[in-house]
């Protein structure tokens, strides 16, 4: 059996699961069914500089959009950090890791962008003897309105200062939790980065309106007729946090920081493209805010039995094992050429790709043949984009086929070439490099390990 | 009109073999990926679902179906086989109108429950076919573990105990291990030979020898078992059928509707089943439907099922009425059979009486019904040899094994489960799940004097 006990700088926990930072996370009660339920560890919800908690609107704090079937997709909230007690929190905290050695216990922190807030809190949260702490810089509403979470999120200097306060008022390690609402992830993860964190984490929540109520035009959730953005998460936001997470890892600067992947993890594949992508752990929220702990079961298992089934015996045979596949487009190869190819049996003739490809595409699949309601790719015009797979409702009915070398592409009348060639290289490139010898940046070319 | 369909009498080859073929096909085919991807995803993976309490083995449902929604079918058919190892028959057979689906919150919100069984063989399925074994023994034990009857219940009792470390032999009456699943279940809920592929998956765990024609009471007794074993399971079902009381009886024609089953699940060819062109069946329960189904689908003509009861009292389900029906079988109420009418000492019909209820008791009216029939099948029910057991007295509660809720009989080291226990369903999921725990409940006690229970077995894996 996969061995998927983990550790994440030298936090270790029996797995890799981690309950985010969130309502999930703000109370001994939630956090000891967690633990027994086998979550390997949880970062506490958000704590808040000493004194009267903040307060939180008294309706609704979520909107949602679902599938059809209820199935929800993405959730979104106006949750503030914890309302509850600094004191009562620590205390807590303090216990349940008496209680629950081999779990990981990480405390979530946001406090005021002050040398001496900061410099208050870290002792108290070093005494209650858990694990490290995560700067919440990712907050993308409320908070932020108070120059806190996001708000400093979304200034690298910030980010660089309070890191390095933390790693110099504190012996714990410091993961830093970065906010997606910006443009270009690796500036706050090298400011982490710089500032001496440990670690990073992400995704926070992404500012976002859910839906708005066309009787009242307030939007959704409506607190007495009026709502504010909050911040997206759930199963809609994975794709936008597999690709932060993946530009870190690939970051010549930041290649090597530690990430706790979060955003949308629901199921053990999830989490396995987390890790494959660079994450050394993942952080749940939705799925278990939508299922309870349980879910964590799946997750456990799922993880497990795919491990074995590949012969990964540890976490560290699967993590960082899809970065070096992710690189720039301009270094994609050219010269690799795919064709749709429509299997005639699995085929339903509902005529989705033919349209999708007709109206919007490169008229490349048929409609009528012989007077016949019949779908076929046009060979001499389809230039392999794969729209016709993703519309196409029978799975596994249209393939991507890959022209082998020597063989001739009729929508351009070449032969196809074995060699790689990108974008530098091109002829239609101003800026093209001389064609030989093939140049790859060294990063681009290392075989996955 | 093919002549052989109209001939009068009891014979063979009614239809062509492509029409056998069809017939007996599997009733339900198996869900391809994409459906059992569709069908999971309708699961809310409810908390503390009532699907699962409502499983006499208490499978995870919710469990099982999402992680076969995340694509672990594996991961999914483990999830069944801790709590159920016969989990790929039962998501044959098992009655799930009344069971898991009945309590699915979704039967409850619009009629339309998740297709609970379909999901279990999918997942059981994709691990038999890949022989996939999820389960390692415990170090052995040295302990010997007899079991009697090589069905559901001595199955699943002899894998958790093989499980635990013990050494078990099944000894069975019949050439072939399976119990009813090989000799009862209806043709087309177990196709190709389902049922020794799945005797073959579960002793793949080791540990356990089978050793068929070995009868109780014939070749061994129950004191030579406790004299050699550490303890015994009996799980030996329910090897006699009951008499109808009516006369004519012994006519050539009157059949036993569970021997007429036996064969035809043991006939590769149905044509060399004989049949008669017009068949009643005499009872209420799932074999009565089956034997009319399965009559119908050899090519019988007419095929009526009579009840001495209403419709309601029925024991097969309403789905199993309704397949009835559908397959062109009459089921016909309140009705019970005084005399087997014949000609040429052959059956030709039937006589029965209405009957009706008078102050809560059924009784006959006097008004009689006479139905042509040149086959009938008793189907009124098995039940246990008493001849077997010395002190039947102490030992049977009602006809059946008496038990105490770990399956302990009234004879030290001796326990017992399944059909022919008193207690639960006559249904393989409830034989299943008493094997189990009488399994359970025999390792807790031969390991007591030496160490503490051990905990779940399943961490064994
Ligand atoms: C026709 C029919 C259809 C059915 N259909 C369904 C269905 O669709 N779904 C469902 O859930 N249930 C169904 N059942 C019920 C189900 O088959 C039984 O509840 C289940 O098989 C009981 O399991 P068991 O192990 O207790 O007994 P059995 O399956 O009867 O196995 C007992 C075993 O003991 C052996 N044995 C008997 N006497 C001796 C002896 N003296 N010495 C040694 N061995 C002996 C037998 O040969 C047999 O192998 C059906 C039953 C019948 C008769
Ligand atoms: C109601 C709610 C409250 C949250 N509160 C916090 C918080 O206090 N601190 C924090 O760092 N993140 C908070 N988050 C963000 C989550 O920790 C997590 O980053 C985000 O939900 C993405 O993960 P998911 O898709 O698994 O939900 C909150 C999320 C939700 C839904
Ligand atoms: S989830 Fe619980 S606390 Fe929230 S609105 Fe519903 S009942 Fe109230
Ligand atoms: S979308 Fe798929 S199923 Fe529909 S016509 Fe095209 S290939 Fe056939
Ligand atoms: S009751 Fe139905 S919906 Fe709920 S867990 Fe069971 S199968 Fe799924």
């Amino acid at each position: 059996m996969a061995d998927i006990r983990n550790n994440f700088i030298g936090i270790k926990s029996p797995n890799p699961f981690w309950l985010a930072s969130a309502p999930p996370t703000d109370k001994a009660y939630n956090v000891v069914r967690a633990f027994k339920a086998g979550w390997g560890g949880v970062v506490w919800k958000t704590l808040g500089e000493e004194g009267p908690p903040v307060v939180n609107v008294n309706g609704p704090r979520y909107g949602a959009i679902w599938g059809a079937d209820r199935r929800l997709l993405g959730l979104n909230n106006i949750e503030l950090i914890t309302d509850r007690q600094l004191q009562v929190n620590l205390q807590e905290m303090k216990q349940v890791k008496k209680d629950f050695p081999d779990r990981a216990i990480v405390a979530s922190i946001m406090v005021p962008c002050e040398e001496e807030a900061w410099k208050a809190i870290l002792p108290l949260v070093e005494d209650t003897e858990v694990d490290g702490i995560e700067l919440n810089f990712g907050c993308p509403h409320g908070m932020s309105e108070r120059g806190m979470g996001s708000a400093v999120g979304q200034v690298p200097e910030y980010i660089e200062m309070v890191a390095r306060w933390c790693k110099q008022y504190t012996r714990m390690p410091v993961i830093v939790k970065l906010t997606p609402n910006i443009t270009d992830i690796r500036y706050p993860a090298r400011a982490a980065k710089r500032g001496g964190a440990d670690a990073v984490s992400l995704i926070n929540t992404i500012s976002s309106i859910t839906a708005v109520n066309l009787d009242t035009f307030s939007p959704e959730p409506s607190i007495d007729g009026r709502g504010s953005h909050g911040g997206y998460c759930g199963p809609a936001v994975k794709p936008i946090a597999l690709n932060m997470v993946a530009e870190i890892a690939r970051d010549p600067e930041t290649r090597g920081l530690p990430i706790s992947g979060i955003g949308g993890v629901t199921t053990w594949r999830d989490a396995a493209e987390f890790l494959a992508l660079g994450a050394g752990n993942v952080q749940v929220c939705t799925a278990a805010m939508t299922y309870g702990f349980k879910i964590v079961q799946e997750m456990i298992e799922g993880l497990k039995s795919w491990m074995d089934e590949k012969g990964h015996a540890t976490l560290d045979d699967v993590i960082g094992r899809a970065t070096p596949n992710v690189t720039d487009w301009q270094y994609l190869n050219l010269n690799y050429v795919t064709k749709a190819h429509i299997n005639q049996d699995l085929c339903i003739k509902c005529g989705r790709c033919h349209i999708a490809c007709e109206d919007t595409s490169h008229q490349a699949i048929t409609n009528i043949v012989d007077g016949l309601r019949h779908f076929e790719v046009i060979e001499e015009e389809c230039v392999g984009c794969n729209l016709c797979v993703n519309v196409c409702p029978v799975e596994g009915c249209i393939d991507m086929v890959p022209l082998h070398a020597g063989e001739l592409d009729r929508r351009t009348g070449k032969i196809v070439q074995p060699t790689y060639a990108n974008w530098t290289q091109h002829p239609n490139n101003p800026m093209a490099q001389k064609p030989t010898p093939v140049q790859v940046p060294e990063q681009e070319v290392e075989p996955a390990e | 009109m093919d002549e052989r369909l109209l001939q009068d009498g009891i014979v063979g080859n009614r239809l062509s073999p492509p029409t056998y073929a069809e017939n007996f096909a599997d009733l339900h085919p198996p869900l391809d990926q994409h459906e059992a991807l569709v069908e999971s995803d309708r699961c809310y993976f409810c908390y503390d679902a009532p699907c699962m309490q409502a499983c006499p083995t208490t499978i995870d449902i919710p469990l099982f179906i999402r992680q076969i929604s995340t694509g672990n079918p594996l991961g999914a058919a483990k999830t069944i086989f801790d709590q159920n190892i016969m989990g790929g028959m039962c998501a044959r057979v098992c009655p799930t109108e009344t069971l898991c689906e009945e309590a699915c919150v979704r039967e409850l919100a619009e009629g339309k429950p998740v297709k609970i069984g379909h999901l279990q063989r999918y997942a059981t399925d994709a691990a038999m076919a890949k022989n996939k074994q999820f389960y390692q023994r415990a170090a052995p034990t040295g302990k010997r573990i007899a079991v009697v009857g090589a069905g559901p219940a001595g199955l699943s009792a002899a894998h958790r105990l093989a499980l635990h470390g013990h050494e078990v032999i099944i000894f069975d009456a019949r050439p072939k291990a399976g119990g009813l699943n090989e000799y009862g279940i209806a043709a087309y809920k177990s196709t190709n030979n389902f049922a020794q592929a799945e005797v073959d998956y579960v002793t793949a765990i080791g540990g356990i020898e089978i050793r068929e024609n070995m009868a109780l009471g014939r070749d061994f007794s129950l004191d030579d078992l406790r004299g050699e074993f550490d303890a015994v399971f009996i799980g030996l079902g329910l090897a006699g059928v009951n008499a109808l009381r009516a006369d004519g009886e012994d006519l050539r024609g009157v059949e036993n509707a569970v021997d007429f089953i036996a064969a035809l699940r043991q006939a590769e060819d149905k044509g060399v089943l004989p049949i008669g062109r017009r068949v009643v069946v005499i009872g209420g329960g799932m074999t009565a439907i089956d034997a009319a189904v399965q009559a119908k689908l050899l090519g019988a003509e007419e095929v009526t099922v009579c009840y001495r009861r209403g419709q309601e009292q029925m024991n097969a389900s309403d789905y199993e009425q309704e397949l009835a029906k559908a397959n062109g079988v009459v089921i016909r109420h309140w009705l019970q059979p005084k005399r087997v009418l014949a000609t040429d000492g052959r059956v030709s019909g039937i006589e029965l009486e209405y009957t009706a209820l008078a102050d809560d008791r059924l009784a006959g009216t006097g008004r009689a019904l006479v139905l042509e029939a040149d086959q009938v099948f008793k189907a009124i029910g098995q039940s246990l040899d008493a001849s077997l057991w010395s002190d039947a007295g102490s030992f049977l509660q009602n006809g059946k094994i008496k038990v105490d809720a770990e399956g302990h009989t009234s004879i030290p080291n001796v326990w017992a489960g399944g059909d022919c226990v008193a207690g639960g369903e006559d249904l393989t999921v409830w034989a299943t799940r008493q094997g189990r725990d009488a399994a359970e409940s025999i390792h807790r006690s031969l390991t007591a004097q030496r160490a503490p229970a051990a905990p779940a077995a399943l961490e064994l894996a």
